[in-house]
């Protein structure tokens, strides 16, 4: 029997035990059949329970690769350039979560990126990084990356390949030279091993460490909303709310948050008016005066798992964030032209709204076990 | 009798060293030589020492400097029928630093031959800017080779041109430092067009001695580098008004005076 439910040895060697455990409590029970009718069906019963999820465990093992949803175009990310393998989405994810890729090895990509927030710093307007030094963005969330053209809230990263090198050594997030991170790893037996598995020879380089977290970062997809399921046709369907706030969305919302990744990724300036610290965004990058203030357009997908919302995390709820666009948008030079008359909707228009918006919201993918941090 | 021989042998002998240091034999058909490019760092009239050397620019504001690195990449030669050849591409990238005293020579193969122009650039070509990280190898490496940091993550792109320094002219810094920090990249943008740094030098070598490519020697073009000009170019700049330059407008006005920096003193064949 395939007992191998995870790949890295010492997840191994811990199920391995866990079945020598069930097996010795199947054997114990076996030994005391006649005296002790009760407790034995009790203990097979607990004991097929185990099993089963154990079972059900191994199922999700076949490593499927990347693969574009029914309902989303083709990916930006060229997959050719940097497929992705089982060995390498693992590598990746093993140091996504590795907190050794900061200055003093207490930070990691999943403390500011948390899975149950949808890779974003749920309750945190900016971040905190290193020495609890303050960022001055909103964590950005870790999702369906490989349709995104640029990275950063600005843009100014325009290949996932190049995007871990920036948090690594930004002074405020982790501080860290990615020359030390890579000394660090290389003395490491553990990683030499993983990065052999996943390149063919133990040596670790830039490149290969950061096509390894690639190859993690473009897994990261989330695809099984109930949105999701209602344009697959899975049988799941809009309430009837639900419906009506679709319609508003679609008159509303889709111009700038555009199906089925609910952004078009472009830069805008949606009039939140500069903040204390006059982050300009978009144009700290260009330097194109007609840039200022503009930000990329943040996808709505599991925005209930993901406030507070906008570039600095000012809005802690989807009704503040309404209420701006209804009546508290600020002229400026550079605000979108589909803002300046302001988004009119009714009371009911908004409840509608706020109903279709949370079936955006994708449960599964903020408990996928092949997403998290492994044991 | 013998003795004639033994020195008729020695003059011959000296004879023969001689002329091979004062003509070089006509060169090869195309085969591969090295042609060194040595990047020679001065201040105005003194020569760059890091840290103690003090220079004085034409505003009148006294400084040292303590850093200076910049990529010199894309060297191509030409010779006197404009018969051009071009490094290729992924032996033509080099961090110059002063602290590095072998970095300051460029060591480059090209067919035999005489070469009256020199052309390279100060910086690293937008290509190379945008290509797969596993071709940005070697002095491209975000993780070696650049130890003082020669990349921008935030805003994908290399630093082609590094300088720091101290002057009391210079405002304190949030640490208390009285520094001017000039940091200069930008190779024109990738998705949306922005500045670009990037500069192409092309030299004369005919005044100064055109470089005569052999195997089995190595033609020196000794270039002077004066970092002077970073300061008194077209564009004057002020440590006091400027003290810190990175990615920003007014990093094109350093950008056009250190593309005038370099001087070809003379050629070692």
């Amino acid at each position: 029997m395939e007992r191998r439910l995870f790949s890295t040895e010492g997840r191994f060697v811990m199920q391995d035990r866990l079945w020598m455990k069930m097996r010795g409590m199947l054997l114990r029970s076996y030994g005391k059949l006649t005296a002790m009718h009760h407790r034995l069906w009790i203990t097979l019963l607990a004991t097929s329970l185990i099993s089963f999820s154990c079972s059900r465990t191994e199922k999700d093992a076949p490593f499927q690769g990347f693969t574009t949803p029914a309902n989303f175009p083709a990916p930006v990310y060229d997959l050719a350039r940097n497929p992705v393998t089982s060995a390498g989405f693992e590598l990746g994810r093993q140091l996504f979560y590795e907190p050794r890729l900061s200055r003093n090895n207490t930070i990691s990509c999943g403390d500011c990126h948390l899975q149950t927030s949808a890779f974003t710093h749920h309750g945190h307007d900016v971040s905190h990084g290193i020495d609890d030094r303050l960022g001055s963005r909103n964590a950005p969330p870790i999702m369906n990356l490989a349709w995104h053209p640029s990275y950063m809230l600005d843009g100014g990263i325009f290949d996932l390949d190049l995007q871990p090198i920036a948090p690594i050594t930004n002074p405020v997030e982790m501080d860290e030279t990615m020359e030390n991170v890579l000394q660090k790893l290389r003395g490491m037996p553990a990683y030499t091993r993983l990065f052999e598995k996943a390149f063919g020879t133990p040596e670790i380089t830039t490149a290969r460490f950061n096509k390894a977290m690639a190859q993690f970062m473009v897994m990261v997809v989330s695809n099984h909303s109930k949105y999701d399921e209602v344009m697959r046709h899975n049988g799941a369907g809009f309430s009837p709310e639900e419906a009506a706030g679709y319609e508003v969305f679609k008159q509303q919302c889709n111009s700038c948050h555009r199906e089925p990744l609910f952004s078009d990724f472009s830069f805008r300036n949606n009039g939140i008016g500069a903040g204390p610290n006059d982050d300009k965004g978009r144009y700290e990058i260009t330097l194109n005066p007609a840039d200022a203030y503009k930000f990329k357009v943040p996808s709505l997908r599991n925005l209930g798992f993901t406030a507070p919302y906008m570039h600095d995390g000012r809005f802690r709820t989807l009704e503040g964030v309404l209420g701006h666009y209804e009546k508290e948008i600020q002229p400026m030079a550079t605000l979108d032209p589909l803002l300046k008359e302001g988004v009119h909707l009714s009371p009911t228009d908004k409840k509608n709204l706020l109903a279709f918006l949370q079936t955006l919201n994708d449960t599964s993918f903020i408990t996928d076990r092949r997403f998290a941090e492994q044991p | 009798m013998n003795r004639i021989y033994i020195v008729l042998l020695t003059v011959v002998f000296i004879f023969s060293a001689c002329s091979r240091k004062e003509t070089v034999e006509p060169a090869g058909n195309g085969q591969l030589a090295t042609l060194s490019v040595q990047f020679d760092n001065i201040v105005g009239a003194k020569n760059l020492q890091l840290n103690t050397g003090v220079y004085v620019n034409a505003t009148g504001e006294t400084f040292r400097i303590s850093l200076l690195q910049y990529y010199i990449s894309n060297i191509s030669v030409q010779d006197a029928n404009g018969k051009a050849y071009t490094v290729p591409q992924d032996s033509s990238y080099f961090l110059v630093s002063e602290e590095n005293a072998a970095s300051q020579f460029v060591k480059v193969r090209v067919p035999e031959g005489d070469y009256q122009r020199l052309t390279f650039t100060l910086g690293v070509d937008s290509l190379r800017n945008t290509m797969d990280i596993s071709k940005r190898t070697g002095v491209l490496d975000p993780s070696t080779g650049m130890d003082n940091g020669m990349y921008w993550s935030w805003n994908s792109g290399y630093i082609f041109f590094k300088m720091e320094g101290a002057s009391d002219a210079a405002p304190a810094d949030p640490s208390g430092q009285h520094k001017f920090r000039y940091h200069i990249g930008g190779f024109g943008g990738y998705s949306a067009p922005t500045i670009n740094n990037i500069k192409t030098i092309t030299i004369d070598l005919r005044p100064a001695g055109v470089a005569k490519v052999r195997s089995g020697r190595e033609a020196n073009v000794h270039l002077l580098v004066d970092v002077m000009q970073v300061f008194n170019g077209r564009t004057k700049v002020s440590i006091a008004q400027n003290p810190t330059v990175m990615f920003s407008n007014f990093s094109t006005g350093i950008a056009d005076n250190y593309a005038e920096m370099f001087t070809h003193d003379h050629t070692e064949n």
